[in-house]
């Protein structure tokens, strides 16, 4: 029960304090308008450069859009505490580690989840995308399950946000790396094969293929491969990330780094 | 001359703060590196030389222009949380003398970024980085960095008066890199967008680089691209006036 409350209770109040809600004309400026602008600068950019159509621009910045606040409010739980002097508070607490930590990560999920579906709209109705009532289910669920994968490389992110100070140079790396290599703006066939098996463990890549799949007409069950790929990968990162993330405080504890890292 | 005092030594504080954090020098050197890549992918592996050299020079401005942003918001807002800025705007010199050197400082570090672009595009793809007219290449860096600059403070004005300002580098950093032509051609945006293109500088630098190294001239475009600098200069300095007088007004200067 302790370790329910500590979820629920202690996520909505890391949540709240992400955006210092006493505003919340924030959440518009910093999450939903970025994600649209960023998604027309990469649909003009595909133009450009002529190899694939809109959709897939649309689609996968919108997904993508998911992990700006996944991956940041997961970095910046370790970072905020750290400069309100709180995170030792946190660490000596008893309180359960999966249900701490999982209760920030949970808001972010949703987060994302919202974050990526307004940029899906807005998205489409800009360019005139016919995203037909048959294919909303299945790009919704691609939607929350991309955020949970993104939530979960979030999670690793935290956990390295232990060990070193700078957490918005690695969201941002992380960021970065998605936007190059998950198939996002650079479509697969045009990586190198290296990197094109690399993206394969990255988040998005599969949920990106799913929703475009959904999009041109596929259903569900047509790519439900895709679907649990990209949970697995999700899932694996999470679990990374929390193992990692208790590793990081122990060594933190010992060396006495929580608050030089 | 104390004016000139001023702005020279905030230049060199800023450009030796900035220069030593992080998450800036991630933001210079990181930007074309990726942006860069995504180019060399998306343009037929580089198939097209000057295609990709134009890309390297427009992630470099894209960089600085992030940087700009951010930095000059953050630099703001370090001063709010230290307690310094109401000591900045009270004090005898104008604040417009403190703000503009931190501006020109952060964009002068995009050096950095335009050197990182040239030389990745050259060792790691292996593109030879051919600028025809080198002269008008090497002039038309300072009003581009310059232009950037300008652009920051001209938006910078807002910080002082919007404890949340920091936002608007977040707000404006897509449209900016859409509307300027850094990677994409104006030809393809909507008609309407290039007259909003045309009063920004950082359009003319770009276009000054890109037509340096492509053998047109790049005269004209740097000229104007200095002209809107001073404009903006000017109407930085204004706002920036009516916004403190906004702040003193409402005693929200020093709220975080």
């Amino acid at each position: 029960m302790k370790s329910l409350r500590v979820f629920a209770i202690g996520g909505w109040l890391s949540y709240r304090a992400l955006f210092h809600w006493l505003r919340p004309s924030l959440f518009v400026m910093v999450l939903l308008i970025p994600s649209v602008t960023q998604m027309i600068f990469f649909v003009y950019l595909g133009r450009a450069a002529d190899v694939e159509n809109d959709t897939f621009y649309i689609v996968g910045n919108a997904l993508v859009a998911a992990a700006v606040p996944c991956l940041f409010a997961m970095s910046q739980t370790i970072a905020e505490e750290r400069f309100t002097l709180t995170l030792p508070a946190l660490v000596v607490s008893p309180a359960n580690r999966v249900a701490l930590f999982l209760g920030r990560a949970f808001p972010s999920v949703a987060n994302g989840a919202i974050v990526a579906a307004f940029a899906l709209i807005v998205g489409a109705t800009i360019f005139g995308i016919d995203l037909s009532a048959s294919a909303v289910p299945g790009v919704v669920l691609a939607i929350v399950i991309v955020a949970f994968s993104c939530t979960g490389i979030g999670l690793l992110n935290a956990a390295l946000g232990l060990r070193w100070r700078e957490t918005a140079v690695l969201s941002n790396f992380i960021l970065y790396f998605l936007l190059l290599f998950a198939g996002v703006n650079v479509p697969l066939d045009l990586l190198p094969d290296r990197l094109e098996t690399m993206s394969q463990a990255l988040p998005i890549t599969h949920g990106a293929e799913a929703a475009r799949q959904i999009v041109a007409g596929s259903s569900i069950a047509d790519v439900a491969g895709l679907l649990g790929a990209e949970a697995l990968v999700g899932a694996v990162y999470a679990l990374g990330g929390l193992v990692l993330l208790r590793r990081f405080e122990v060594v933190a504890r010992r060396n006495a780094s929580l608050e030089v890292a | 001359m104390s004016l000139l005092r001023t702005m020279t030594l905030g230049w060199v504080l800023h450009f030796k703060q900035e220069t030593r954090n992080p998450f800036f020098l991630w933001i210079v050197i990181c930007t074309p590196i990726i942006y860069a890549t995504m180019a060399y992918f998306l343009f037929e592996g580089g198939e097209q030389p000057s295609t990709l050299v134009a890309a390297a020079v427009g992630s470099a401005l894209m960089g600085i222009w992030s940087l700009t942003t951010t930095a000059a918001a953050a630099a703001l807002q370090r001063q709010r949380r230290l307690g310094i800025l109401e000591l900045l705007v009270a004090s005898p010199t104008p604040f417009w003398a403190t703000f503009l050197p931190i501006t020109i400082a952060i964009a002068t570090i995009g050096i950095y970024s335009l050197a990182t672009g040239m030389l990745y595009v050259r060792f790691l793809f292996g593109v030879p980085v051919s600028v025809d007219d080198w002269l008008a290449f090497t002039v038309a860096i300072p009003p581009t960095i310059f232009s950037i600059g300008m652009l920051g403070f001209l938006m910078g004005s807002a910080f002082v008066r919007f404890r949340a300002a920091w936002m608007v580098g977040n707000l404006f950093e897509f449209p900016v890199w859409t509307i300027c032509g850094f990677l994409i051609p104006l030809a393809l945006l909507p008609v309407w967008v290039e007259p909003i293109a045309w009063v920004l500088a950082p359009t003319w630098g770009m276009s000054a680089l890109r037509n340096a190294a492509l053998g047109t001239s790049a005269w004209p475009d740097i000229a104007m691209c200095t002209a809107l600098s001073i404009v903006y200069a000017v109407l930085g300095g204004l706002l920036l006036k009516a916004f403190l007088r906004l702040a003193r007004e409402r005693a929200t200067l020093g709220l975080t």
